[in-house]
């Protein structure tokens, strides 16, 4: 939903555009992330999953390297191929985080992105299962939530993310929202032509159930590989069915309050 | 040339963070609706001539938005930045809403109660306010389903329009048999509510799971499951006594049954947080239904 807690729209809308295609797993986004943002470590430990021992996107986490490992038919000297992806916040154009947030702390940026005030944030935990994507955590020790801010104090001086700046094969892609957009739709069919299957875009179409990514991605298998989910939507959009089904219910307390004294006893 | 193994996820990682509220929540999710639903008993009891009932109804409800804030407050990762709640007003966040009907509401307890039990404030404000106290406790009751309901958690999105009416009738079991167990007379009304509240939970529960179909799974399954035959015990137990000491007059089976549902109604709330968490740590309810979504090739509509 389109609301307040929006700056004054004076910038063009930055995004990135990932195309996963080109990520070779080196983890230069991760690394540089963290240095910029001082984020502090996180416990590392050996997962199991195959080079990544990151697990997932969270308060320490603002660019997560993922590895998949597939069988394929394909015959390689391996017998499987690799999948990499570095994953990140989607600065949905309609972000649930930014609605739920009861605070006035998550907030959309003159870019169009989506970030915490961290002298506001009051630990609440809304947004963190309000994300369609599991982007948000509360960081231990500290209380408050954290995620990407899309380098916001980068962008104010012109500079580039610090991962998208790191990245070694422009695999991680930072620039205008529309502009983005045309080189993923060029890149995305280059791919299929050469008979890349399962090639496609995440999160570019304007029309999907977050109203765009400003975050999106170039894949080469279905999103939940990725463990990204293939349909989300923001839940504010049924807010109409949930706010009816509170007031109705509100309605329905009060009857049932009155319908208890009717024929009751006096004793 | 990838075989596609089914269900896929990213080593069985959750798709979405499983909330990170403490157990403070779902007790607040009793003890609010214990105070809403009590603000408006109290008030009916008032406008029947029923007095002995609206005053344990008042001291029921005035506890209940007393402890409710320290609940609230005490799940916060920064406790100290309570207030900030109170920095904007947004109807996209139930949170903010929430926050907002029970500071309100506690202001009008605090008179309505001071003025029952101390004397305090002119009879004609604590009447108004306790109208208002009793109007106000209706959504306070039932806000915190569309609280849940406005998450990506699946249970609890997917279960938006049943939620709400669960949560009004554990609020009314809450304050039916709270008032039932503490009034030495004149019980009767409350024991009703209770019984009201039980069938009302129970039927709204039962619409919505099966409406669900597999996202529905949490609720019997695991810890959650446990929880859901605990409070079906409790919550039908107690119903069924309450009925009992209606039909029969006896005082010690009300009390009984009054306990059973006030304990079944907070059981209630706990299995459905508890669903919730459960339901978000399995990424397949996640993943599922979107597959089925994107592959029907329609988005769900925007309600808006």
């Amino acid at each position: 939903m389109r609301h307040g807690y929006t700056a004054e729209q004076t910038k063009p809308q930055m995004g990135f555009f990932t195309d996963t295609s080109l990520c070779i797993g080196c983890k230069a986004c991760e690394v540089a992330c963290k240095e910029w943002n001082q984020i502090p470590d996180s416990i590392q430990e050996l997962t199991g999953m195959s080079y990544d021992n990151t697990i997932d996107l969270g308060a320490n986490t603002w660019r997560h390297v993922q590895f998949i490992e597939q069988p394929t038919q394909i015959e390689t000297e391996a017998g499987f191929r690799w999948l990499m992806s570095s994953d990140v916040c989607k600065h949905c154009s309609e972000a649930a985080c930014l609605d739920v947030c009861p605070t006035g702390a998550l907030f959309r940026t003159e870019f169009d992105t989506v970030v915490v005030q961290e002298d506001i944030c009051n630990g609440c935990g809304y947004c963190v299962p309000a994300c369609p994507f599991g982007v948000l955590d509360q960081r231990e020790g500290d209380g408050r939530v954290w995620k990407c801010t899309l380098c916001y104090d980068r962008l104010k001086d012109d500079k580039e993310p610090a991962c998208a700046q790191a990245c070694p094969t422009n695999s991680i892609q930072f620039g205008e929202l529309g502009d983005l957009r045309e080189r993923a739709k060029v890149r995305v069919l280059e791919l299929q032509e050469r008979g890349v299957e399962g090639a496609q875009l995440y999160g570019a179409d304007p029309d999907d159930g977050v109203g765009g990514m400003h975050s999106f991605f170039l894949l080469l298998d279905e999103p939940e590989a990725y463990s990204l989910p293939p349909d989300p939507k923001v839940t504010t959009r049924d807010l109409p069915d949930t706010w009816g089904a509170a007031f109705a219910a509100a309605g329905a307390l009060a009857a049932g309050i009155v319908a208890s004294f009717i024929g009751a006893r006096r004793r | 040339m990838v075989p596609a193994a089914e269900p896929r996820s990213y080593y069985g990682r959750p798709v979405i963070k499983e909330p990170i509220w403490t157990p403070e929540i779902p007790v607040y999710f009793f003890t609010g609706g214990l105070a809403g639903a009590s603000a408006g008993l109290a008030f009916v009891a008032r406008l029947s001539g029923r007095k002995k009932l609206a005053r344990v109804a008042t001291g029921n409800a005035f506890a209940g938005v007393a402890v409710s804030p320290l609940l609230l407050i005490s799940d916060l990762g920064v406790p100290k930045r309570f207030l900030n709640m109170l920095r904007v007003f947004k109807v996209t966040s139930p949170m903010s809403v929430g926050s907002w009907i029970i500071t309100v509401e506690g202001g009008l307890l605090v008179v309505t109660a001071a003025h029952e039990f101390l004397g305090w404030f002119p009879k004609p404000l604590a009447r108004l306010f306790e109208a208002i106290a009793a109007l106000l406790g209706m959504p306070l009751a039932t806000y915190t389903a569309a609280l849940i309901a406005n998450t990506s958690v699946p249970v609890w999105h997917e279960g938006r329009r049943e939620l709400a009416f669960a949560f009004a009738g554990g609020s009314a079991m809450a304050a039916g048999g709270a008032a039932a167990l503490l009034a030495s007379d004149q019980a009767s009304p409350a024991r009703r509510l209770a019984i009201i509240g039980a069938v009302t939970e129970g039927v709204a529960m039962e619409y919505s799971k099966r409406r669900m179909g597999m996202v529905a799974e949490p609720y019997s399954t695991g810890v959650a499951g446990k929880l859901e035959k605990a409070t079906m015990a409790f919550a039908g137990g107690g119903a069924a006594a309450l009925l009992a000491a209606e039909a029969g007059r006896s005082r010690g089976i009300g009390r009984l049954g009054s306990a059973l549902v006030l304990v079944g109604s907070m059981l209630g709330r706990w299995m459905v947080f508890t669903a919730g968490k459960q339901s978000a740590a399995a990424p397949q309810y996640t993943i599922e239904p979107q597959r089925e979504r994107r592959e029907k090739g329609t988005l769900p509509s925007s309600t808006a």
